[in-house]
């Protein structure tokens, strides 16, 4: 290629260029083979340099194109061209440079904004620009220091420990025994786990320090994409051998290396083409609800203004008409002299009124917006109560233009995992082979947690203005609780220090609660380990083949194994990366490296190892302990075990790697496999090495060969042995500070925090599965790619060697491990996945033989047990294995290593390759694993229903787990019955459907009288029920769907048919009654159409809120997406608008901060539409009496100025801290929410009131003043200044009525206008008596602060013009009150009294504060009139109902309205009927009480399944 | 203690401000606080109101119209546009003693001095003195800025051009003998105007300073012979000239005259006959305009004017009214809820 450009430069070019474009690859060379030929030759030169700018603009371009983006916005466009009017000398109305003031104003508020942004980008990528990196460097043969800037794709780059990645880095080599390199991906995905990278498959066997020099290959790999889970290419070698590259070799910039001193790679991607930066979009934009409202408006006000102009223009064409033409001597021609007719004077007239009512559009109000939410972003921002201290995050606005949309939000999609719940997972019981493990020690334990929690949140609720103390306290007296009952505390629920101590100690790597991992053992199968383990050691004792194991016990084992290694968790141990820095220290290294090199590399000790491999004995190698580390004789055991060590070198190498802490020598051998054809494959991908080095977080455990137990089964059968074994991973511990061994297991306890292993999980089930199985003393001690070593009880570690890892995808819903199981020596595979995916995938059992019935009755009563941990709301996983024959395993290899070569379709292949293994698979057992429920998620929900909110859970978990969390979490009330829909077919769904309506029509609409009365059900069991205002009678016949005391459930396919476009409406129209919604096992995409599909067809504000990458659609779908940070990656939160730490957080932002942002908005807008049509009507009633003439009595310089001065601040003020209802009254009466859901802050006819209102101001101002001084000499601007004097106070005064809370901002802020108004105007009139043609104000102002007429105007004219509104808003507040301005009220009275109040209004129904229901009867009985009408016909559809369908219960029982003391009775009675009569309709008292879920009597709950009698009735349909 | 500190960072601060915790005062419209409010501030308007109306009924006004549209009016003759320097005299007489000091008004009506274009047309440098201006108006003055040669027009200007050219002389008519009444002509502009925005060019005689220039269209005489009696009064300092050049803000206007102030008539004007005469020369008729001479005296709160008065009692009543309405309610609708 360089060849070519020599011949001809740019056709080469040319033709290149065109081939990268047509490539979807790309080439990337080593760029030291070409540092000689500067930039031309550079093969790389084409790609994007490592400096990143994200900046937008330059010095140059900033002006061009910030104007160029701001002209973008209709409404700048539209003032400037108001502003050029006026620079057409017919039609101008103020001084033309003096018009252009307000859009250069805003224009550059607006710069000056983008212009600190870009400034502060500037600063951010400068200083990432200049941080530095070690590059190599040819000429100087190392590598040198470089700032990330100079950095170039091919450059080869080393990276040491803690180090961030300045660009996407193919890894080629590692410090790492395994070539491993872990890479702490949080500011990527925010995933706290550290992840594996590996080296290039071609450079895992390089003995040696990786030597640039020597790198000859060439990359071909994809295009910069953003997919940050994608990478693919390949390497081409000089040999022309290919290599396949994977995601796990790259290494991705942002990321930081973690656990690894030492790396090499070759930089691929650079600057904008890294994945992170292809990732990187900016904050969204999004149009809230109340905007558009508002630009309704704003074309209401262009309407208004044309007309105005259009009056004016008619107006003084015909007052010029009567003149005729006797020209008046106060008419003055045009500059040429000549004369305008009448109706040109009235077309120039339009355009120059356009010009000065121009203020009636709010030119400020769209700057005014972006400042208030920016305000309010900041407010929410800085909340405190949505700070969460133990992830010291705290809620972040990603989108900064929707902050009152969270006040007006109707429904509410939540997924369930991770969002409702912690993503905590707790292993609460397993069945194994049949036989159940209940584990109620341990479901006592987390009962004691969960007591822990409810204790502790009662307090800080109670906070008051104190919370803080308040739950200081309460967390110290939870502490001295923990301490008594637990050694250790709760992570979660822990006291703030332990909180922080353990977020310290988690700074890098998110590790499990003690919740999570303290579980304790069921006796009896802990006797069946126990037992298993020790029959195990006895059998190989006897060197008797292990199959002889009975079986139940063998399943056991298998089980935990199972647990233990079919996963994907990396050990750790917590103080890790502390002493590897300790290990860093310079010196240490490249003494060591040499020697144990020159050692190894020698042939004889190379021979050594391979006796020592074949005496098995290469874990005793390293077990002495030199003696100045521990000073207690070692036992015999431990001699004989020095004594193994033959070959001097070897003992002198493993002392020596002592010497330097590196505390670990491992060791690998080739696999010595029986069967030839298997390990031709298996060579190729597990290479023989040597490797050495020092430990890493995967390594850090002792590890074994295969052969090691078998040939020291005599030491460690020994109890002696084994304590010493013990004795001897704890010296272990000492040094590298962790415990492979379990607390109980030594009997002695281990300090919470020190010498502990710490299991990360991609997935947090594996962690609590990994440490389920270590409380019986199965514990993961170590993973390695391609090894596990596992310690078993009584066995000692094993090294289960790792052939292959299927990862789990969402469509086969398992993951399984192929292993060579090291006691039996064979290769099994274990899998482990969703019920649902292993139960088909079980072998049949063969009834024939003893061993099938086994098998059957295992796999029915396992199928019995999971149905039961279902109910219990436990997320259920099957574990099952298989044993595979070396030639099966040789048969599929071949495949599968076919498939991981592929190239194309690669991931197609692996696939099938996975299904092709996971068949005919024995089941071992079945775990229930609970996913524990959120603080304060029940009494989230409840508040956020009471809020009026309805709430949908989306979840992928399956139906059973679903309900019961949905009970747990009060979703679903035991009270409520339930609609279950699940169909098999389109046509079933369709019946479903259709009957759920006519049940709902039957059991509801019949006693609908019920329904209008009270509503729905929040107002129903509100204490301020009857303030939800009664719909206006004119939209009582259609009225909204009633929402029911009813549940629904629906699967994902049966969801599938119901979002089919024939069946949505009536989905829909069953899911509105419904009081809440339950979808399971939906995918992603449902999610997002169930989200849209309610959006669409409703016209309703949704929320979304997840946290996974599953809920991205969803979130991005809804109004407002909101993501949950810190539990499952920052996918959701990307796509968020708002990130919360927690869901009970969601409360307060938008019951609180949406109530608050959404009053505060629509109020300010509002005034805004008020105050300029005020001020711009007073120039419009003065044309009546100047001829139509467009001249004004204002000063021009006061009504430019007028909008951007002296009147912008306050209502900013008034925007931002205006709070009509305190928080803690807000949060304690979720009821007030509805006032945004229903817009009462700003109804369409609101603004229509603002206007009349407006013009009624206006008139009083103006008319007040002509009156005033009428026959008087006054002259015009002494006459126009009062004016504007009176409406700047009349507006100040209007906003006062409008002012909730007076704080000392917006005494402050109405004082400065008033006084800057007065200062201008005094400093104007002032400044020069000649100039400010034609106004020529000089001492207007003076002479009129020293008329006493002025003042009697000043106080007259504002209580005149706000009387009216000031008597409509005091009867309001008095006789009528809003449910918004109880609550201000209940703000007023002493804190004692309004808790008392509050706490009565939760128990009663009545209303304590009593403020005149005689009001509301009067809206009431015009209402039940119209309900007569309903009532009428629903008698008469009831009629028609009984005559055709008998089936249906009679109504009348039905009548009376539910309370919530008195459940259902008559209800009960009516469905009842219904089941007695109806063979399709069926009663099963859903679930078994557990524990934490309070469950109703039986019989209260109802469960009306549709589904089987649908199915038999179509199955009928179709016999017949 | 650092990486403890570290480790809150992001922890919002605790300030009355952040978490909106400012003290606040939080007006609540109860009946308890708005009806004796709705009641002190009605009767604290009935008070103003009542004052202020008495107050302005004290003030005696004396409007003659003098348009003579009417055929009896005894200017009815000089209504014709083609009469010129016609004399018309206007008789009245007063009952009682009008008292003093008495200010003497010309008004006009359905004159739009603040018609747009008119209001702007005219040159505030040239009227300040400014010689460059006296050469080349301002375009603002156009089309009164130059005249037919393309000589500048001095001052120049709509406004100045038609400014009111009318002259009254008022007599006492005692026993049938006609008695001047000396009229003031000082400071009835504003100080401001006479002393520091209006200024004749500082050359003397200050007919030099017109040189080249034209006077307006319609004016008889060139500015600086408007007062050749008085320098002070001369020029754009005249007060006459002053007065009219400061537009009136609404079409029906009256622009302060002379003031009755001196010797026997600084109590006021006696009871007795008096007789007006007039200079008609300002046509009106053109555009249904009428012209009037008002005589009045004023208080502190300026000429006669009722209307603050009776609003401030309305709107006084009003309130009250309000209040007893709101009491009215409250006390149907609540009071029984209390118990």
């Amino acid at each position: 290629m360089a060849r070519d450009s020599e011949e001809d430069p740019k056709a080469a070019k040319r033709q290149r260029k065109r081939k990268q474009k047509e490539n979807k690859t790309r080439t990337v060379h080593a760029n030291i083979l070409y540092d000689h030929a500067k930039g031309e030759e550079n093969p790389n030169r084409h790609y994007a340099n490592n400096k990143i700018k994200t900046t937008k603009y330059t010095v140059l371009s900033f002006l061009p194109k910030n104007l160029f983006e701001q002209f973008h916005r209709f409404a700048n466009v539209y003032f400037v061209f108001i502003a050029l009017l006026n620079f057409v000398p017919v039609v101008n109305a103020f001084q033309p440079e003096l018009a252009l003031a307000p859009v250069v104003f805003i224009l550059s508020v607006t710069a000056i904004k983008d212009l600190w942004e870009d400034y502060r980008r500037h600063r951010s990528d400068n200083e990432i620009n200049h941080m530095d990196c070690l590059v190599y460097c040819r000429v100087e043969r190392r590598y040198v220091e470089k700032f990330w800037k100079e950095v170039r794709v091919g450059d080869f780059i080393r990276l040491r420990c803690n180090e961030i990645l300045p660009a996407d880095v193919l890894l080629l080599s590692s410090s790492d025994p395994d070539r491993l390199c872990h890479i702490e991906t949080a500011t990527l995905d925010g995933e706290t786990n550290l992840k594996q990278r590996q080296v290039v498959r071609s450079f895992l066997d390089l003995d040696c320090d990786f030597d640039p020099l020597k790198y000859n290959g060439i990359i071909e790999c994809e295009k910069p994409n953003n997919d940050l889970n994608r990478f693919r290419g390949y390497i081409v070698h000089r040999s022309g051998r290919r290599d396949a590259l994977y995601k796990e070799n790259l290494l991705l910039r942002g990321c930081t290396i973690r656990n690894t001193e030492d790396a090499v790679g070759i930089i691929i991607y650079a600057g904008h083409e890294t994945k992170a930066m292809l990732n990187n979009n900016g904050p969204r934009y999004k149009r809230s609800k109340l905007e558009r409202q508002m630009n309704v408006d704003v074309f209401w006000c262009v309407i208004i203004l044309l007309v105005m102009c259009l009056f004016t223009a008619v107006g003084h064409g015909l007052w010029m008409f009567q003149y005729g033409d006797k020209r008046p001597v106060f008419d003055v021609l045009s500059p040429e002299g000549t004369d305008l007719s009448p109706v040109m004077s009235a077309i120039y007239l339009f355009l120059t009124m356009i010009i000065v009512f121009q203020v009636l559009i709010p030119i400020s109000l769209f700057v005014s917006i972006e400042i208030v939410k920016i305000c309010q972003v900041f407010f929410i921002h800085q909340d405190l109560d949505l700070y969460d201290e133990e992830t010291d995050s705290n809620l972040q606005c990603r989108a900064l233009n929707i902050t009152e949309d969270l006040g007006q939000m109707q429904y509410i999609f939540s997924d369930k995992t991770g969002t409702l719940t912690e993503n905590k997972m707790v292993f609460r019981r397993c069945t194994v082979a049949g036989v159940e493990y209940s584990h109620d020690a341990n479901a006592k334990r987390l009962a004691m947690y969960q007591e822990m929690d409810s204790e502790e949140e009662e307090c800080p609720s109670r906070g008051g203005t104190l919370p803080r103390r308040d739950s200081v306290g309460s967390h110290q007296s939870a502490k001295v609780v923990l301490r008594s009952q637990s050694t250790k505390s709760h992570r979660r629920t822990g006291s703030r220090a332990e909180a922080k101590r353990a977020s310290i100690l988690s700074k890098h790597t998110a590790f499990s609660s003690p919740m999570e991992k303290d579980i304790t053992p069921d006796p009896q199968l802990l006797d069946k380990v126990n037992e298993c383990g020790s029959q195990m050691d006895f059998m190989r004792f006897h060197s008797q083949p292990m199959s002889q194991l009975p079986s139940d016990l063998a399943d056991v084992l298998d089980f935990f194994v199972a647990l233990t290694i079919c996963n994907t968790v990396v050990v750790s141990s917590p103080n890790q990366p502390r002493q590897k820095q300790q290990l860093l220290q310079p010196g240490h290294q490249p003494l060591l490296h040499p020697r144990l090199l020159s050692v190894l590399s020698s042939p004889s000790a190379e021979s050594t190892l391979t006796k020592l491999d074949e005496e098995q004995n290469l874990q005793q190698a390293f077990s002495p302990v030199p003696p100045q580390y521990d000073g207690r004789p070692l036992s015999a055991a431990e001699g004989e075990l020095r004594y193994e060590a033959e070959s001097p070198d070897e003992a002198a190498l493993v002392y020596a790697a002592r010497a330097y802490k590196c505390s670990l020598v491992r060791m690998r051998f080739e696999l010595k496999s029986p069967v030839k054809t298997i390990e031709d494959f298996i060579k190729r991908f597990t290479p023989s090495r040597l490797t050495s080095g020092s430990n890493s977080s995967s390594s850090s455990s002792l590890v074994t060969n295969r052969s090691f137990t078998r040939g020291c089964s005599s030491v460690l059968s020994s109890p002696s042995a084994e304590s010493t074994l013990t004795k001897l991973d704890e010296e272990q511990n000492l040094q590298q500070a962790f415990s492979p061994v379990p607390p109980q297991y030594d009997g002695r306890p281990l300090s919470a925090v020190e010498g502990e292993l710490r299991y990360e999980a991609e997935s947090p089930d594996e962690a609590a599965l990994v440490y389920a199985a270590r409380a019986y003393k199965c514990s993961l001690v170590g993973r390695l790619p391609d090894q596990v070593t596992v310690e078993l009880p009584h066995l000692g570690k094993l090294s289960f060697e790792l052939l292959h890892t299927l990862g789990f995808d969402s469509t086969r819903k398992r993951m399984s491990v192929v292993v060579r199981h090291p006691l039996t020596d064979q290769i099994t595979v274990y899998t482990k996945g969703a019920d649902s995916a292993i139960m088909e995938l079980i072998r049949p059992p063969d009834t024939g033989n003893s061993k099938g019935k086994r098998h059957k009755k295992i796999l029915s009563r396992t199928q019995h047990f999971l149905n039961l941990y279902a109910a219990d709301g436990l997320r259920t996983l099957c574990i099952a294995k298989k044993v595979l024959s070396k030639e099966q395993y040789a048969c599929w290899l071949q495949r599968h290593l076919e498939a991981e070569t592929a190239i194309q379709g690669r991931e197609e292949l692996l696939f099938e390759s996975a299904l092709r293994l996971e068949t005919n698979l024995q089941l071992l057992g079945a775990t229930g694993i609970e996913d524990r429920l959120q603080d304060g998620v029940p009494e989230t929900i409840a508040s956020l229903r009471q809020a009026g909110l309805q709430i949908w859970v989306l979840t992928g978990d399956k139906q059973e787990t679903a309900v019961n969390i949905a009970y747990a979490c009060k979703l679903l009330d035991p009270e409520e019955e339930i609609l279950t829909l699940n169909a098999d077919s389109q046509e079933a769904c369709a019946v479903l459907l259709e009957e759920s309506l006519h049940y709902i029509q039957a059991k509801f609409l019949c006693s609908s009288s019920e329904h209008t009365t009270t509503k729905s059900y929040h107002s129903n069991v509100s204490p301020f029920g009857i303030y939800t205002p009664p719909p206006p009678p004119s939209s009582c016949p259609p009225a909204p769907p009633a929402v029911h005391q009813l549940g629904l459930v629906i699967d994902g396919r049966t969801l599938a048919y119901a979002l089919d476009r024939s069946l949505e409406d009536k989905f829909l129209a069953v899911a509105q009654s419904c009081r809440s919604v339950l979808c399971c096992r939906s995918t992603p995409l449902q999610k997002s159409m169930v989200v849209k599909l309610v959006r669409n067809k409703l016209k309703v504000m949704t929320l979304a809120i997840g946290d996974g990458a599953n809920d991205v659609s969803m979130i991005q779908v809804a109004d407002v997406g909101v993501g949950i940070s810190g539990q499952e990656g920052m996918q959701a939160v990307m796509a968020s608008d708002f990130a919360l730490p927690r869901f009970r957080y969601l409360q307060k932002l938008l019951l609180v901060h949406g109530h608050w942002c959404y009053s505060r908005l629509a109020n300010m807008i509002l005034y805004f539409f008020y105050k300029n049509a005020m001020f711009v009507a007073l120039i419009f009633w003065y044309q009546f009496y100047c001829g139509f003439s467009g001249s004004s009595m204002i000063d021009q310089w006061y009504l430019i100025f007028f909008n951007l001065m002296f009147s912008a601040f306050p209502q900013l003020i008034t925007g931002t801290l205006d709070k009509d209802v305190s928080a803690e009254t807000l949060q304690q009466l979720p009821q007030l929410y509805t006032n945004g859901q229903n817009s009462e802050e700003y109804k369409p006819y609101m603004f229509w009131m603002n206007m009349i209102d407006a013009f009624y101001q206006s008139l009083v101002c103006f008319f007040i003043p002509y009156f005033a001084y009428a026959d008087s000499d006054v002259d015009l601007f002494t006459w126009g200044t009062p004016i504007t004097s009176l409406a700047l106070f009349t507006i100040l005064v209007h906003l006062g009525i409008e002012t909730k809370t007076w704080t000392r901002m917006n005494w402050l802020c109405i004082s400065f206008s008033v006084s800057l108004f007065f200062t201008v105007a005094l400093c104007y009139n002032a400044y020069c008596p000649t100039c400010f043609s034609p106004s020529n104000p000089y001492w207007s102002m003076q002479r009129l602060l020293q008329d006493p007429l002025f003042y009697l105007l000043c106080v007259i004219t504002p209580a005149a013009a706000l009387l009216p509104r000031y008597f409509y808003r005091a009867c309001q507040g008095t006789l009528f009150p809003s449910p918004v301005q109880v609550g201000r009220q209940l703000d007023k009275l002493p804190a004692e009294t309004r808790r008392n109040i509050l706490s009565l209004s939760g128990v009663k129904m009545g209303l304590p504060l009593g403020p005149k229901p005689h009001f509301l009867s009067l809206g009431k009985t015009s209402f039940k009139g119209c309900n007569k009408k309903q009532q009428q016909q629903q008698q008469q559809r009831r009629g028609l109902q009984t005559d055709s369908d008998k089936e249906l219960p009679s109504a009348d029982k039905d009548t009376l309205p539910y309370t919530k003391d008195a459940a259902p009775p008559a209800s009960k009675d009516c469905l009842d009927q219904t089941l007695d009569a109806s063979s399709w309709i069926t009663s099963t008292p859903l679930l078994s009480p557990s524990d934490g879920v309070q469950f109703p009597p039986d019989g209260d709950s109802f469960c009306v399944k549709y589904s089987r009698g649908s199915e038999d009735r179509l199955k009928s349909d179709q016999s017949s | 203690m650092v990486k403890a500190e570290k480790e809150i960072a992001n922890r919002p601060d605790n300030t009355a401000f952040t978490q909106q915790r400012l003290p606040a005062w939080q007006p609540m419209l109860s009946a308890g606080i708005v009806i004796p409010g709705f009641v002190l501030i009605g009767l604290a308007f009935i008070g103003i109101g009542v004052a202020l109306f008495v107050t302005s009924r004290s003030i005696e006004v004396l409007e003659i119209d003098y348009t003579g549209e009417d055929k009896n009016s005894p200017c009815f003759k000089c209504s014709d546009q083609d009469v010129k320097n016609c004399v018309c005299n206007l008789e009245f007489s007063l009952d009682s003693l009008f008292e003093g000091p008495v200010f003497f008004y010309y008004g006009l009506s359905n004159y739009f001095q603040n018609y747009r274009k008119y209001a702007a047309s005219r040159d505030d440098d040239q009227l300040s003195g400014d010689l460059d201006a006296f050469t080349s108006p301002s375009d603002s003055c156009s089309p009164f800025d130059l005249n037919g040669n393309d000589k500048p027009i001095v001052p120049c200007g709509a406004i100045a051009n038609s400014m009111f050219n009318d002259t009254f002389v008022l007599y006492r008519v005692v026993n049938g003998v006609k008695k001047l009444v000396p009229l003031d002509g000082k400071g009835i502009a504003w100080w401001t105007d006479y002393n520091v925005k209006y200024r004749n060019p500082t050359v003397t005689p200050l007919k030099n300073a017109f040189n080249g220039t034209v006077k307006p269209i319609s004016w008889p005489k060139p500015a600086y012979q408007l007062d050749t009696s008085d320098p002070a009064n001369n020029g754009f300092i005249n007060q006459d000239f002053l007065v009219w050049m400061r537009r009136a803000a609404l079409p029906d206007f009256r622009k302060l005259y002379r003031r009755i102030t001196e010797g026997e008539y600084e109590k006021g004007l006696p009871a007795g006959n008096y007789s007006l005469k007039i200079a008609y020369n300002y046509p009106v008729l053109s555009f249904h305009g009428t012209k009037k001479v008002v005589f009045s005296n004023v208080s502190w709160m300026g000429g006669k004017n009722e209307f603050l008065g009776i609003a401030y009692l309305v709107v006084g009543s009003l309130c009250v009214l309000m209040s007893i309405v709101m009491l009215i309610v409250y006390a149907k609708f609540k009071f029984p809820e209390d118990d």
